[in-house]
């Protein structure tokens, strides 16, 4: 044979090994999950007790612990996301600030999360506690609160390096249009750049929350781990929970039965599913706009 | 009218003043950070610290020799394995954008780029750490090349599909054979992207700790061994981190501040390495 030919192979070889992989994971997951899907069913979600020891297996907790630290998290970083993309898009693409500020964005992704939980754990608790203390909540320190700081540094980057990029693709002559009607720069952008790049924006920000919904180590520092709900809005906001990764992280080595195992399973397709969705809607919604 | 002028213009002014705000803001915490985990980690540092292992609590000294060597071996394993995977991958996409298999294995490059670490952890756990019965190097370092390959892949694809046509074509005009032509010409002309691609994922993949934590486990000891536990630096930083000792606190810093160093230099090299190749097209 040519070595042409073996080379042309060998390219569509690797095209096929890529799609294997991710088969293969979704297989694996889908697999070891059943045992825990025949015994649980579809109460899985929405039962509220996991007790290992008893074999009772509800993601309920986990799952509105997710979901609380990933969108109070989302919830502060969108303001610093937009400001950053208005700002490195419209008012300041180039020169050497601009630059500064954009590798800074960057080398916020580019620090490992191990690294912000463990600062997390000995600067940012004593300060929340603190503050808890004097506004008269329980002092816990760790909590949703605490990881929902950290986790909104953490996403910020990846909505605004998307919304930098989509802004300077406005077209300046829809902006110079405005420009010539007499609007001032805040109109311009308010009525012009914004609604051009609304869709992609929110593709920026649904990359954001993929993030956050799956980022472990950080949060499994800072989130207390508890199996149990908390009953009142205060202790659900400051006091400790616990997430879907970081029950899998937490846990996933004690699992000494296959019940367990299985159940830490089910909480990764989980996971996997909700990731994988959100994240390839967002990137479709990017591929239309720079296309378009 | 002159008033509503004034008006307009300072609301432009003010909504200006608060994006700037917000912009520099967001540096603070990054700039808290580092600053802390220098400042922490570099009384740490010296040369006992980097080349002897833990030593258990209340003992004097000790280093992390076994999980600098753990990340090393770790991490260069992976990159043997999915350096080349996705550098072929990579030129496939970029080659045949059209095909059926490539809009699948682009889908796919999207689906591996979103998953979770902490789930590539699970699917290696149970594909080589169940069946083999003990956790070990190998396992990390293939949860960690499969975190590696997209980054690998989209970067390797983006740089050669800027490449104009023409390069290709007067490659081929000439007589050249299709793999002479991708691997003497096309892969030469995109090289610094290829190359900063692949140091964007080594920096990504040095600091991963959740895929490491039930493939590679850890362990206290210095290692050679790719079928035995293996630590590694996030690892080592985890476990300490959680421990009550501050002797092992300390450790932690010093461990955070070597994995730092090592994340910044990567990337700042890439942003030089890509700065410097930009100036040349």
């Amino acid at each position: 044979m040519k070595w042409e030919t073996i080379f042309r192979r060998l390219l569509i070889f690797m095209g096929v090994v890529l799609v294997l992989i991710v088969v293969g994971i979704l297989i694996t997951l889908i697999k070891e999950s059943i045992p825990s899907v025949k015994s649980s069913g579809f109460g899985f979600l929405w039962s509220k007790v996991w007790d290992p020891v008893q074999n009772i297996y509800g993601a309920y907790p986990f799952l509105i612990g997710t979901l609380l630290t990933s969108f109070i998290a989302l919830l502060l970083s969108i303001p610093f996301s937009y400001a950053v993309s208005i700002y490195l898009g419209e008012y300041n693409p180039k020169g050497w600030l601009s630059n500064l500020l954009k590798n800074s964005i960057e080398l916020i992704a580019a620090v490992p999360s191990i690294i912000y939980g463990f600062w997390g754990l000995f600067v940012l608790v004593p300060i929340i506690r603190q503050i808890e203390t004097k506004i008269g909540v329980a002092p816990y320190g760790i909590g949703v609160l605490t990881a929902s700081l950290v986790l909104a540094v953490m996403i910020i980057p990846y909505a605004a390096s998307l919304g930098i990029t989509l802004i300077r693709m406005v077209p300046s002559a829809l902006k110079e249009g405005a420009y010539a009607l007499g609007a001032t720069r805040f109109e311009v952008i308010r009525s012009v750049v914004m609604p051009y790049t609304r869709t992609g924006l929110f593709a920026g920000v649904l990359l954001s929350l993929g993030r956050a919904l799956g980022e472990t180590m950080a949060v499994t520092m800072l989130i207390g781990n508890t199996p149990t709900l908390a009953h009142n809005f205060k202790d659900l906001i400051f006091g400790p929970s616990n997430t879907m990764a970081s029950v899998i992280a937490n846990e996933f080595t004690e699992a000494d039965h296959e019940q367990y195992l299985s159940a830490l399973v089910e909480l990764g397709l989980v996971l996997f599913f909700v990731t994988v969705i959100i994240n390839l809607i967002g990137k479709r919604i990017i591929t239309r706009f720079t296309n378009n | 009218m002159d008033a509503r002028i004034g008006i307009r213009n300072t609301k432009s002014m003010l909504f200006k003043g608060l994006i700037v705000f917000l912009a520099f803001l967001i540096t603070l915490p990054l700039i808290v950070v580092l600053l802390y985990i220098i400042k922490q980690g570099v009384t740490q540092v010296n040369w006992h610290f980097l080349t002897h292992v833990p030593t258990p609590v209340g003992e004097p000294g000790g280093g992390i020799a076994n999980a600098l060597v753990g990340s090393l071996l770790m991490v260069g394993m992976a990159s043997v394995v999915s350096i080349p995977v996705g550098i072929l991958t990579g030129i496939y996409l970029s080659e045949n954008p059209h095909t059926k298999l490539a809009y699948w294995s682009g889908l796919c490059v999207d689906v591996l780029q979103g998953v979770p670490s902490i789930v590539i952890g699970i699917v290696v756990y149970l594909w080589i750490v169940k069946p083999l019965g003990s956790f070990s190097a190998i396992a990390g370092s293939c949860a960690l090349a499969i975190m590696m390959l997209p980054i690998v892949i989209r970067s390797t694809e983006q740089t050669l599909r800027l490449l104009p046509p023409s390069l290709k074509e007067a490659a081929l005009s000439l007589g050249v054979p299709y793999h002479r032509v991708i691997i003497k010409v096309i892969v030469p002309c995109g090289f610094a992207g290829i190359l900063s691609g692949i140091m964007l994922s080594v920096a990504r993949i040095i600091g991963e700790t959740a895929p490491l934590l039930f493939t590679a486990l850890g362990n206290s000891y210095l290692s050679y061994a790719v079928t035995k536990p293996m630590e590694s630096l996030p690892h080592v930083i985890y476990t300490y981190a959680t421990s009550p000792y501050d002797d092992w606190h300390n450790l932690a810093w010093g461990a955070s501040f070597i994995l730092l160093m090592f994340v910044l230099i990567l990337n700042i090299t890439t942003k030089l390495i890509t700065r410097k190749w930009n100036i040349q097209l």
